[in-house]
C-alpha cells in the first residue's frame, strides 16, 4: 500500500511515450506527460496537433499503437470508454450528444446503469448542481436549454460517476462569457476537492487563468511544457505555432462609404422543429466597413445566413437590398451578380464538396461569373488557372497539384473557401464563423484578407461567436439572440461584459428579451 | 460484434477498377455453386454462358443488339442516381416510349396516306415520340416528389406495372391486328418506319450506333458542361448545391425527363428495330437490368458501354442454356440479382473500410 506521501507524489495519470499511428500518419509521435490530482493540465496546440486523438486514447476510444498509460502509477489498459469511465476518467465533449427530446434527467439516465430508478437521479442531479452552483433543471428537455446548460448536463453526467479526472474539450467555445465565467467557478470546484483537470483550449486566456501545467502540441509532437502563468499568451501562441503571430493590420482612418447592404425588418419562421424564427432583423451595412454580428451559437445566425444569401429566399422582396436594389425574393445567383459574395459556416459539404477537386469547388460558387462557362459549357481552363490563383494568394498548403477538397486541413480549406470568394473582389462579402477550427496561423491570414477587402471599399458582414475575433477587426458589432438583432454598438466603445449581457438577452436598449 | 463502415481517406484507381470485376468474378462463382445443386456442370454452363456467345459472329452482333438498350437506359439511370435520385421505374418508360412510337407506325399503316405527303418523316418521328413518352411517364414520379414529397423509388417501380398492363390491354384491344387472327399483337410495321439495319442480312440496326452515341453525349455532359455539374454536385453535397445556386426541384424534372427520355428512346428502338411491331411484352426486362448496368459501370457512360455488353452476355448465354442445359431462364434474372447485391457490396468496400468490433462498446 501506498502512504499519503508516496500516493501524492504518484501522477494521477502518467502517459509514456505515446505513439499512435493511422496508417502511415503518426498522429501523436512519443508523447509523455503527467497530471496530478487537484491540477489542471492544458493541452494546447492547433487544429491537427493530435490533441483530440490523445485524449481519445486517454479515454479509451483509441488504442496507442506504442507506449504506456500509468493510472496512479499502475498500468492501465482500456477496452472502451465504459473501462475509462470505471478507472475514474471522464470527458465533456466538444460537442453535445444529447436528445432534443428529453428532459435533463432522461438524457443522464442513458448513460447510467440501467438500473438507476429516475426519481432517485433527480435528487443525485439537484445535489451535484448545487454543490458545483451549476444550475439545473431536472425536468427541462433539452431543446429548450441554451448552450451553457445543455454543457451543464454534459458536466453531471460526467460528475455523476465520479471521476479522478476530467477532461473537457474547448469547453468555452460555445458559452457566453458571462457562462464561461460560471464554468470557471464550477472548475475551481472541482480543482478544490482533488479532482484533476485535462484542459483542451486553444483560448490561451483561459489556459492562463485555469491551468498550473501544460502541454503543447505541434503536428504530433510534444513541443514543450510549461507553467502557463508565467508565459504571455503571445509567448503561448508562438509556441503553438513555432513562429510567431503577425498582428492583424487595420488601417488607421476609415472613410465608409454609400449603404450596401440593407436588412429592412426581416422575418422569417424557421424550417427546424426546434430552430430559431428570424424576427424582425435590420441593419444598415455601408462600405468599407466591417459589422460583427455576435451571439451564442443556435439564435438564429444560420437562419440569418441562408436568408442573406439566397439560399432560402424571404417573403418579401424589399426587406434585403444590395446597392439600393430590392433582392429578398431573388436567388444566391442573382445576388451574386450584383457583387455579393458569400461563406457559410460549414465547410465540408457546404462551402465545399469533399469529392470534387479545388478546380470543381471553384466552379462551385462562382461558375455564373468571370466567364467561367458559356453556352453551358465550363471552361476548366480558366477555373484552373482561378484556382490556382486562389491557392497561391492565400498560401493554400496541399498534396498534388489539384487534390479533393476533403484531403485539406480545416484551415488550408477554409482559406480556399474564403480566398475563392475574396478574390471575386466582392462589394458584399456575409461571412458565417470564418475561423472555427482553424489554426492560428490561417485565421490570421482570413482575418487580415476581411480587413483589406473592407479597406478596398467593399462592406463585410461577420457573423461569428469569438468575441476575441470581432473585437480584433469589426467597426461596428450587434447581437442576436433568439432571432432578434440587437442595436450595433461600435466596437471601439463598448466592452466585452456589454456584449456578454446582450448575447443572454438581457441587454437594455437591444431590443432582444429572454422568454 | 458490431460492424463499423469507415469511410475510406483515399481510394486506390486499382480498387475502383477490381472492385467491379471482383464483383463479376463472385457473381459467377455463387452462380456456379447454383448450377452445380442444380445437378448440373458449372465448367460447362460457364461455357455456354460466358465463352461461345462470343466465338461466334451471329452472337456477336446479338450482343451488341441486347447492349443497345441497356447502354441507352443505363445513361439516362446514371444521372438520376448521380444526383441521387432513384428512378426504378425504367422498364415503364421503355414501354410507353415503344408504345407512342409505336402508335405511330400503326396510325400511319396506310399506303395510300403515305403516297400522299411521303414516308421519310415517319421514322424520326416515332424516335422523338419515344422519347417524349418516355420523359412524360418518368416526370410523373418526379413531379410527386416535388410537389408531394413521394418517394419517387416507390412510385416510379409502380408505374411500371401500369405500364406493362396498359400496352397489354392495347395490343388485345385497339391497336390489335384487324388480320391477325386475334393475336394479341399490332401489324407488322412498314419498313419505312423499322430502323434500317446496317449491312444486308446482318442483325446490327441503326439503334447500336445511336446508343454508342448516347453514351458519348452522355459523358460528354457529365464532364464538361455546368448541367453535369450540377448533377455531379446535387448526389455527391446537396446543400453545396443549393449554395451554388442550383435548384433541385428543377433538377430533378430534368433528370427524370432525362433519364426517362432515354429509356423511351431504347423502347422505340427495340420495337422499331428488333421486333417490327407491338406485343404484350415488349422487354425482357431491360429497364430492371439497366439499373444493373448503371451501377456496374460505376455510373460512368464509359463504364456502362462495358457493362451493359457483360450483362446482354447473361441474356444471350441464358437463352443457349436453356436449350444447351435445359436450365430455366429464371437463372439469368437470378443470376443478374446476385450480380447487382455482389456490385453494389464492392461498391461498399471500396467507400468504407469495413471494421469488425468486438466486445461490447457505447
Amino acid at each position: 500500500m501506498m502512504t499519503e506521501q508516496e500516493r501524492r507524489a504518484t501522477p494521477l495519470l502518467s502517459l509514456r511515450g505515446i505513439v499512435k499511428r493511422f496508417g502511415s500518419f503518426t498522429a501523436n509521435d512519443d508523447i509523455s506527460l503527467d497530471i496530478h490530482e487537484g491540477e489542471a493540465h492544458a493541452l494546447i496546440g492547433e487544429n491537427g496537433a493530435g490533441k483530440s486523438t490523445l485524449v481519445k486514447i486517454i479515454y479509451g476510444l483509441l488504442e496507442p499503437t506504442e507506449g504506456e498509460i500509468l493510472f496512479r502509477g499502475k498500468p492501465m489498459r482500456l477496452n472502451g470508454p465504459q473501462e475509462a469511465r470505471a478507472q475514474g476518467v471522464g470527458m465533456v465533449f466538444q460537442h453535445f450528444s444529447l436528445f432534443d427530446n428529453l428532459t435533463v434527467a432522461e438524457n443522464i439516465a442513458l448513460v447510467l446503469p440501467t438500473d438507476t430508478p429516475l426519481s432517485a437521479l433527480r435528487g443525485r442531479i439537484l445535489e451535484v448542481s448545487e454543490r458545483y452552483r451549476m444550475p439545473l433543471d431536472p425536468d427541462r428537455e433539452v431543446w429548450s436549454l441554451s448552450a451553457g446548460e445543455r454543457q451543464r448536463i454534459e458536466i453531471a453526467r460526467c460528475l455523476l460517476q465520479d471521476p479522478r479526472l476530467i477532461i473537457l474539450d474547448e469547453p468555452t467555445s460555445v458559452l457566453t462569457p458571462q457562462e464561461a465565467e460560471a464554468l470557471f467557478d464550477t472548475l475551481a470546484r472541482l480543482k478544490a476537492e482533488g479532482r484533476a483537470l485535462l484542459y483542451i483550449s486553444h483560448k490561451l486566456e483561459e489556459v492562463r487563468r485555469l491551468c498550473e501545467t501544460a502541454t503543447i502540441l505541434r503536428l504530433g509532437r510534444k513541443v514543450g511544457g510549461c507553467d502557463p502563468r508565467q508565459e504571455s499568451s503571445r509567448s503561448l501562441a508562438a509556441l503553438m505555432v513555432g513562429a510567431a503571430i503577425n498582428d492583424i493590420k487595420t488601417p488607421s482612418t476609415r472613410a465608409f462609404g454609400g449603404e450596401r447592404l440593407t436588412l429592412d425588418s426581416l422575418s422569417l419562421p424557421s424550417r427546424e422543429i426546434h430552430g430559431v424564427d428570424l424576427d424582425g432583423v435590420s441593419l444598415r451595412l455601408r462600405g468599407g466597413e466591417v459589422f460583427g454580428i455576435a451571439g451564442v451559437a443556435g439564435n438564429g445566425q444560420s437562419e440569418l445566413f441562408e436568408a442573406v444569401s439566397g439560399e432560402r429566399l424571404a417573403d418579401a422582396n424589399e426587406t434585403i437590398r444590395i446597392d439600393g436594389a430590392a433582392v429578398g425574393a431573388r436567388d444566391i445567383t442573382a445576388r451574386r451578380a450584383l457583387g455579393a459574395a458569400f461563406v457559410p459556416e460549414e465547410r465540408n459539404g457546404h462551402a465545399a464538396a469533399g469529392d470534387f477537386s479545388l478546380t470543381e469547388n471553384l466552379i462551385l460558387s462562382r461558375h455564373s461569373g468571370d466567364g467561367l462557362t458559356s453556352r453551358g459549357l465550363i471552361n476548366f481552363e480558366k477555373a484552373r488557372t482561378l484556382a490556382q490563383q486562389v491557392i497561391k494568394t492565400f498560401d493554400v498548403r496541399k498534396a498534388g497539384p489539384d487534390p479533393a477538397a476533403r484531403t485539406l486541413s480545416g484551415g488550408n480549406l477554409q482559406k480556399f473557401v474564403v480566398g475563392r470568394e475574396i478574390l471575386s473582389e466582392p462589394k458584399i462579402l456575409v461571412i458565417n464563423q470564418p475561423t472555427w477550427g482553424v489554426d492560428a496561423a490561417a485565421a490570421a491570414t482570413i482575418r487580415q484578407a476581411l480587413v483589406d477587402l473592407a479597406a478596398r471599399g467593399a462592406s463585410v458582414l461577420l457573423i461569428s461567436q469569438d468575441l476575441d475575433e470581432l473585437f480584433e477587426i469589426c467597426d461596428r458589432i450587434a447581437v442576436m439572440h433568439e432571432g432578434r438583432l440587437s442595436q450595433p454598438c461600435d466596437a471601439r466603445a463598448v466592452t466585452r461584459e456589454e456584449i456578454g449581457l446582450l448575447m443572454t438577452g438581457d441587454g437594455s436598449g437591444g431590443g432582444a428579451h429572454a422568454h | 460484434m458490431r460492424i463499423d463502415l469507415e469511410p475510406r481517406a483515399t481510394r486506390p484507381l486499382a480498387l475502383e477498377i477490381g472492385a467491379p470485376i471482383l464483383a463479376l468474378a463472385g457473381a459467377i462463382l455463387i452462380g456456379g455453386l447454383v448450377v452445380f445443386l442444380l445437378g448440373k456442370s458449372p465448367a460447362l454452363a460457364f461455357e455456354v454462358y460466358f465463352i461461345n456467345p462470343l466465338l461466334e459472329g451471329w452472337s456477336l452482333q446479338e450482343l451488341a443488339v441486347k447492349a443497345c438498350p441497356l447502354v441507352m437506359i443505363a445513361v439516362g439511370l446514371s444521372f438520376c442516381y448521380r444526383a441521387n435520385l432513384w428512378n426504378i421505374g425504367a422498364e415503364g418508360q421503355f414501354i410507353m416510349g415503344g408504345l407512342l412510337g409505336g402508335w405511330l407506325a400503326i396510325a400511319t399503316h396506310d399506303e395510300a396516306f403515305q403516297e400522299l405527303i411521303g414516308g421519310w418523316w415517319i421514322l424520326p418521328t416515332m424516335l422523338v415520340l419515344g422519347a417524349v413518352g418516355g420523359a412524360i411517364y418518368a416526370l410523373v414520379p418526379a413531379l410527386l416528389r416535388v410537389w408531394l414529397g413521394a418517394s419517387e423509388i416507390l412510385t416510379s417501380l409502380m408505374l411500371v406495372y401500369v405500364a406493362e398492363l396498359g400496352l397489354d390491354w392495347l395490343v388485345r384491344g385497339p391497336l390489335k391486328d384487324p388480320n391477325g387472327f386475334n393475336f394479341p399483337q399490332s401489324v407488322v410495321f412498314d419498313d419505312i418506319a423499322r430502323l434500317p439495319f446496317l449491312a444486308e442480312g446482318e442483325r446490327l440496326h441503326a439503334g447500336v450506333p445511336l446508343a454508342l452515341l448516347v453514351a458519348l453525349l452522355g459523358a460528354f455532359v457529365l464532364a464538361r458542361t455546368i448541367f453535369g455539374f450540377e448533377v455531379r454536385l446535387a448526389g455527391e453535397a446537396p446543400r453545396a448545391a443549393r449554395f451554388a445556386g442550383f435548384d433541385d426541384s428543377r433538377l430533378t424534372l430534368t433528370v427524370f425527363a432525362i433519364s426517362g427520355a432515354l429509356a423511351g428512346l431504347a423502347g422505340i428502338c427495340e420495337v422499331a428495330g428488333q421486333i417490327g411491331q407491338l406485343t404484350p411484352k415488349i422487354s425482357p426486362g431491360y429497364g430492371f437490368t439497366a439499373i444493373i448496368v448503371a451501377f456496374l459501370g460505376r455510373l460512368s457512360p464509359i463504364g456502362i458501354l462495358v457493362a451493359a455488353l457483360v450483362l446482354a452476355l447473361t441474356y444471350i448465354g441464358g437463352e443457349a442454356a436453356q436449350v444447351e442445359l435445359s436450365l430455366n431462364n429464371d437463372m439469368t434474372r437470378a443470376f443478374q440479382g446476385v450480380l447487382l447485391m455482389c456490385v453494389l457490396i464492392a461498391d461498399t468496400a471500396t467507400r468504407y473500410r469495413i471494421r469488425l468490433t468486438f466486445g461490447a462498446a457505447r
